[in-house]
C-alpha cells in the first residue's frame, strides 16, 4: 500500500517534469533554428543596406529604422498616460467601485486580441481623428490615410496595460511607512507622490516601459493597416524647414521588421529565394526583443531583491 | 538602507520651499499685507488649488482605460452592424446557390469577392474553435504541469532558472512562431502523420498552444503558491504524500485559478492573429477534421482588410467578424476575472 502511494507520486512528480522539459524544448527548439540558421546572414552590411533585387538580395535597414521610430513614437504616447493612470489607481482611487472598474478595464484591454486593435485602428485614428482633423485644418488628405503616427498610437493602446499593471506593482512596492513619514513632515498628497514614490519607483517603471517596448516591437498585427509598408524606397524622415535638422515623419508610412518578414514568408514571389534572408529578419527580431525582454526581467529580479532586504 | 533616503529627500525640499516664499524680515516689518503669516497662508491656499488640478489629471489618465475599452466597442459595432443594412442576416448563416447537378442547395460559404458576396460566419467560426480548442487542450496539459512543477516540485534554484525561460516563451513575437510553423513545423506535421495540406489545423494549433502555455502555467503557479501553508500543513499531517496533497488539497482549493487561467488562455487562441493567418492554410471550409485547411476569424480580418473598399458590404462584414472576436474574447476576460476576484475574497489575498 504504502509502496503504491509513493510509486504514485514519483510518476506524478515525473509527469510534471517530463511537460515542464517539453515547453522548455519549444523554446529552446525556436531560439536555436533561428540562431543556427540566421548567424551566418548577419553582416554589417545586411543590417546597414536598403533591400534590392525584389528583396531576394541586400539588407534590412530600412526595417530596423522604422520599427525604432515606431517604438519610440508608441512609448511616448503609452508611458506617460500609463504611468498617470497607475498613479490615479494607487495613491488616489481607494478601494471603490471606480477603482475596481478601472481595473476590470485594464485587465480586459490586456486580452483585447490584436486583430481588434487593428481594427480600431483604422476605425477610430485614421477614419475618425485623422479625417476630422484633416476636414477642420483643410489639409485634404494628410492625416486621414495610414501613417506611423497612427500605428504608433494603436500599438500604444495596446502597450497600455503592460505599462499600468508594472508602474502599479512598483508603486505598491514602496512601503507605507515612507508615505506616513512624509505626511507627517506637512507635505501635500502630489509632494508624497512626485517626491517619495515616484523616486523609489523608477527601476519598477522602467521595467514595464522595456517590457511594452519588447511587446510592441513584436506586433504585427495592429500595423498591418494602419501604417506599415511592403516596401518604401525612402526613409520616413523630413527635415524641418530653416532648421535642416532631420527628423522622424511621423505622417509617413513605414517598414516593420515583423511586416517585413510577414510580406516576405507569404507575399513574395518566390519564397525559397527569400528564404535566407527571412530567417537573417527573425533572427534580428527576435535578438532585438530578447535584449529586452532580458534586461526587463533581470531588473526586476534585482530590484524585488533590493527591496526584500 | 532605503528609508532614510526618501524621508531626507522631503525634509531637505521642505526648507527649500518654506524659506523661499516667506519674505524677508525687514518688509514684514513694514507692511501688515505681507506678514510671514499670511504668505504662509497664501502659499498653503496655492498648493491645495494645485493639488485639486492635479488629482482631476490624474483621474482624467486613470480613467484612460475605460474610454478606449468604451471605444473600442462602440467603433466596432458602429461599423459592424451596418453590415446588416448591406447585407441580409440570413446571409451570415448561408446562401442558397445552385450546385453543379444543377440542384439548388443552402451551402455555408465565405466568399465576398464576387459578382453576389457569400457571408456566411459558420466556416470562420468553426474554424477559430477548431484551431483554439486543440491549442487550448494541449497548452492546459503542458501549462499545468509546468506550473505545479514549479510550484511544488522543483526547488528553489531550478525554479528561477525555468521560470524565466517560460516568460521568455511568452516574449516571443508571434509572427515568429507563426513563420517557424510555416517554414519547418507544417513540413514536420506532414511527414509525420502523412497529411493532404501541408498547412492545417492541427499546426495552427500547435503554435497557438505555444502562446499560452506561459499564460496558464504563470497563473496556475501564482494560484498554488498563494494558497495558505495551513493546508499543506495539515494535510501532511494526516499522513499525505506530496503528491496526494497537491493532487487532492492543492489542486482543489486552486481550482478557480486554473479555471481562470484556462478559460484566459482559451481568449488568448480565439484572438491570435499572426500564426493562425500563416500556419493554418486559410481556406475557409466547413470542417472538422483537424487536418483540414480552415480560416478563422482573425485571419480573415488580418487577410481581407487591406484589400478592401472602405464602404462596402465586405468592410462592414469584416468589422462585424471583429465585434463577434471582441464579444467572444470580452466575456471570457470578464468571466476569468469575476472568478479570480472571487478567489481572492475567499483566499483573502
Amino acid at each position: 500500500m504504502k509502496k503504491n502511494r509513493k510509486l504514485a507520486g514519483v510518476i506524478f512528480e515525473n509527469i510534471c517534469r517530463f511537460f515542464t522539459i517539453i515547453s522548455l524544448i519549444a523554446v529552446v527548439l525556436i531560439l536555436g533554428s533561428l540562431f543556427l540558421k540566421g548567424k551566418g546572414l548577419i553582416t554589417w552590411e545586411f543590417l546597414t543596406t536598403e533591400p534590392l533585387d525584389g528583396m531576394t538580395k541586400g539588407g534590412i535597414f530600412p526595417a530596423i529604422f522604422g520599427t525604432i521610430c515606431v517604438t519610440v513614437l508608441m512609448i511616448i504616447f503609452a508611458l506617460p498616460l500609463g504611468v498617470a493612470s497607475a498613479i490615479y489607481l494607487v495613491e488616489y482611487a481607494g478601494t471603490g467601485f471606480l477603482a475596481r472598474t478601472i481595473r476590470a478595464a485594464v485587465n480586459n484591454l490586456a486580452g483585447v486580441p490584436s486583430i481588434v486593435f487593428g481594427l480600431f485602428g483604422v476605425g477610430f485614428f485614421i477614419l475618425f481623428v485623422g479625417r476630422n482633423i484633416d476636414k477642420v485644418l483643410q489639409t485634404g488628405l494628410l492625416f486621414g490615410q495610414p501613417a506611423m503616427l497612427w500605428a504608433a498610437a494603436t500599438l500604444g493602446v495596446l502597450v497600455l496595460p503592460v505599462v499600468i499593471v508594472s508602474t502599479e506593482e512598483a508603486l505598491r512596492a514602496v512601503p507605507l511607512s515612507h508615505r506616513e513619514a512624509a505626511y507627517a513632515l506637512g507635505a501635500t498628497k502630489f509632494q508624497v507622490v512626485s517626491r517619495v514614490v515616484l523616486p523609489q519607483s523608477l527601476s519598477g517603471i522602467l521595467t514595464g516601459a522595456i517590457l511594452s517596448v519588447s511587446r510592441g516591437a513584436g506586433e504585427t498585427a495592429p500595423i498591418l493597416f494602419t501604417g506599415c509598408a511592403y516596401f518604401l524606397p525612402r526613409l520616413p524622415v523630413v527635415t524641418i524647414p530653416y532648421l535642416n535638422i532631420p527628423m522622424i515623419n511621423p505622417l509617413d508610412q513605414f517598414m516593420e521588421l515583423s511586416y517585413h518578414l510577414f510580406i516576405m514568408a507569404t507575399q513574395s514571389i518566390d519564397a525559397q529565394a527569400t528564404r535566407p534572408i527571412q530567417y537573417g529578419t527573425a533572427f534580428i527580431l527576435i535578438t532585438l526583443t530578447f535584449i529586452l525582454n532580458l534586461s526587463a526581467i533581470s531588473l526586476r529580479i534585482y530590484f524585488r531583491r533590493r527591496h526584500k532586504r | 538602507m532605503l528609508s532614510t533616503r526618501g524621508i531626507n529627500h522631503t525634509i531637505r525640499d521642505e526648507r527649500i520651499i518654506l524659506p523661499s516664499t516667506t519674505p524677508p524680515r525687514k518688509e514684514a516689518s513694514l507692511s501688515l499685507r505681507d506678514t510671514p503669516l499670511r504668505a504662509k497662508a497664501r502659499h498653503r491656499l496655492k498648493l491645495k488649488v494645485q493639488e485639486f488640478f492635479i488629482e482631476k489629471f490624474l483621474f482624467l489618465n486613470g480613467l484612460a482605460s475605460i474610454i478606449i475599452i468604451a471605444l473600442i466597442f462602440v467603433f466596432l459595432f458602429r461599423t459592424g452592424i451596418k453590415a446588416f443594412i448591406e447585407i441580409k442576416p440570413l446571409q451570415f448563416i448561408g446562401t442558397h446557390i445552385v450546385d453543379f447537378s444543377g440542384q439548388e442547395v443552402f451551402a455555408y460559404i465565405w466568399q465576398p469577392v464576387g459578382e453576389q458576396g457569400k457571408y456566411s460566419l459558420i466556416p470562420l467560426v468553426l474554424g477559430s474553435l477548431l484551431v483554439a480548442i486543440p491549442a487550448t487542450i494541449i497548452a492546459t496539459i503542458l501549462g499545468l504541469g509546468t506550473g505545479v512543477y514549479l510550484a511544488e516540485i522543483a526547488s528553489r534554484r531550478v525554479r528561477e532558472l525555468i521560470k524565466p525561460a517560460v516568460e521568455l516563451l511568452a516574449g516571443i513575437p508571434t509572427i515568429i512562431i507563426g513563420f517557424l510553423c510555416l517554414s519547418s513545423l507544417g513540413t514536420i506535421i506532414q511527414n509525420l502523420f502523412h497529411t493532404t495540406f501541408r498547412l492545417n489545423a492541427f499546426v495552427g494549433a500547435l503554435g497557438v498552444s505555444l502562446v499560452i502555455i506561459p499564460v496558464i502555467a504563470t497563473i496556475t503557479e501564482d494560484t498554488i503558491r498563494a494558497i495558505p501553508d495551513d493546508l499543506r500543513e495539515a494535510a501532511y499531517a494526516l499522513g499525505a504524500t506530496k503528491w496526494e496533497t497537491t493532487w487532492r488539497v492543492l489542486i482543489p482549493a486552486g481550482i478557480s485559478g486554473i479555471t481562470a487561467a484556462i478559460l484566459l488562455g482559451m481568449g488568448r487562441a480565439i484572438g491570435e492573429t499572426m500564426i493562425v493567418l500563416m500556419a493554418t492554410g486559410n481556406a475557409a471550409i466547413v470542417t472538422l477534421n483537424i487536418f483540414s485547411s480552415v480560416r478563422t476569424m482573425t485571419a480573415t480580418i488580418a487577410g481581407e482588410l487591406g484589400a478592401v473598399a472602405q464602404g462596402s458590404a465586405q468592410y462592414y462584414a469584416l468589422f462585424l467578424v471583429g465585434a463577434t472576436i471582441f464579444t467572444f474574447t470580452f466575456f471570457l476576460n470578464l468571466v476569468s476575472e469575476i472568478i479570480v476576484n472571487r478567489m481572492r475574497a475567499k483566499l483573502k489575498l
